[in-house]
Formats: structure tokens, sequence, C-alpha cells
């Protein structure tokens, strides 16, 4: 009976809301709060929020263009992997799509689990699978013209320490 | 029949997101062949296929990937998440 009570957080929040993939914005602050609510076996939640970022002041905007039909089964299987391999006690990751400009929000993992360093280990595998596996193209369009963003080496050399 | 997406500057460079395709073709790399034998703007697109990822049916997967039973093949440049 108590564990049922503590784990009833972590059941509102609902399967197939541990990932989503959207146009419009998000809270992070909010989506932290909701994370974990509830549970009392959570010592540690960890997150990361990426942002559009234009070093030069040049950036239109960026155009996030993604493979609908691909897109959330494949998180779903990194984050089920990952609250496997970490026995996290939830997982969130938040994947925006189409044009956005400089200083909004892409994307955001959240994770939580009973200690620090499975949190960080495991918000650190979503951002390397995220960043080399899942279906999204970015195109930056800025005063001197669009191209899309390459892959980096480093980022698929990420991988190889999971 | 199969469906094969283009997502990225290889959608850009063949000119459509999508089309179905009337095909023989048991693998992925044979598909690009006939894909390629069509028209220059395929030829450009599939011209390196190091630069390409494909994914069959939404799966990740190599160009050596069999296409029996398959119903979509997507073609893309590496993802960049994140």
């Amino acid at each position: 009976m108590q564990e049922a009570v503590k784990n009833r957080g972590r059941e509102e929040q609902g399967a197939g809301e541990r990932v989503r993939v959207q146009r419009e914005d998000f809270d992070p602050g909010r989506e932290l709060d909701m994370l974990a609510r509830g549970a009392t076996d959570i010592g540690a939640v960890v997150s990361f929020t990426g942002v559009v970022r234009d070093l030069p002041g040049t950036l239109h905007y960026m155009e996030i263009e993604h493979y609908p039909a691909m897109t959330a089964p494949a998180i779903e299987a990194m984050v089920a992997e990952a609250v496997g391999r970490w026995r996290l006690g939830a997982c969130r990751v938040i994947h925006r799509y189409g044009r956005l400009k400089p200083g909004e929000r892409i994307m955001m993992v959240a994770t939580a689990a009973p200690h620090r360093v499975a949190a960080f280990e495991a918000a650190q595998f979503l951002m390397d699978y995220l960043k080399s596996r899942a279906p999204f193209w970015k195109k930056e369009v800025a005063a001197e013209g669009a191209r899309w963003v390459e892959a980096r080496d480093a980022d698929e050399d990420a991988l190889k320490r999971w | 029949m199969i469906e094969v997406v283009y997502f990225a500057w290889v959608r850009e460079r063949i000119g459509l997101p999508r089309e179905r395709v009337e095909t023989t073709a048991r693998t992925v790399a044979e598909l690009v062949e006939e894909l390629k034998a069509r028209e220059e703007r395929y030829a450009l697109a599939f011209s390196d296929l190091s630069a390409l990822r494909v994914a069959v049916d939404q799966e990740l997967t190599g160009f050596d990937a069999s296409l029996a039973g398959a119903r979509e093949v997507a073609f893309f440049p590496p993802m960049t998440g994140g």
C-alpha cells in the first residue's frame, strides 16, 4: 500500500508522457516540478536545456525538421534504456521542432534517481544519443545564407563511452 | 510498392519529401542504384553514401539491409538532434 502511494507520482505522469516532440515551447520549471512529484525514493533530479545559440550574431532563425513516424519511438527506446540502466525513478525528454529564434529553448532532458551519479550519467547518455540518433536536422538561416548544421565526429565518438 | 522519404538536404536535392516507388530491389543498396539511374538529381543526392543514413520502417539500418516486407525507406544526412 505504501509502495502504491510512493509510486503514484510517476504513474500520474503517464508512460506515454515521458517523451514529447512538439512545436510549442515548454516550461522547464514546471517540468522539473512535475517530474518526481510524490515520489519519496528520489534523491537527485538533473536537467539539461538546449537553447538556440547565435555566437556571430547573424542568425535569423533555426529550422528544425524531424521524422514524425520515427522520432518519438526512437527517443522512447533511448529513455527505456536509460531508465533500466540507471534505475531512474522518472525521466522526461522534450524536443521541439519548427522555426526557433536565437535564445529560444530547443529541448530538455530531465532525470530523477535515488543518487546523483545515476541522474547525471543518464542525462549525459540521453544527450549523447539524442544528438546523433534522434531523427532531427537543423538548418540555420542567417544573414549570410542558409546551411544545414553538420554532425560532428566528436558527437559520434561520444556514443562510444556508453 | 515502397514509400521512400527524404529529409534535410536529401529532400532539397531530390526536390520532394516522399514518393511511392515501384521497385524490385532486394536491398537498400539496390534501391539506391535504381534511384540513381533515374535522374541527375538522384545521382547527385546519392553520390556519397558515407554522408547518408538510412532507416527501414523507422529503424536505423545499413545500406545492405533487406527490403523484404519493408513499407517505408527513409534517406537523410547524419542526425543533429539535441
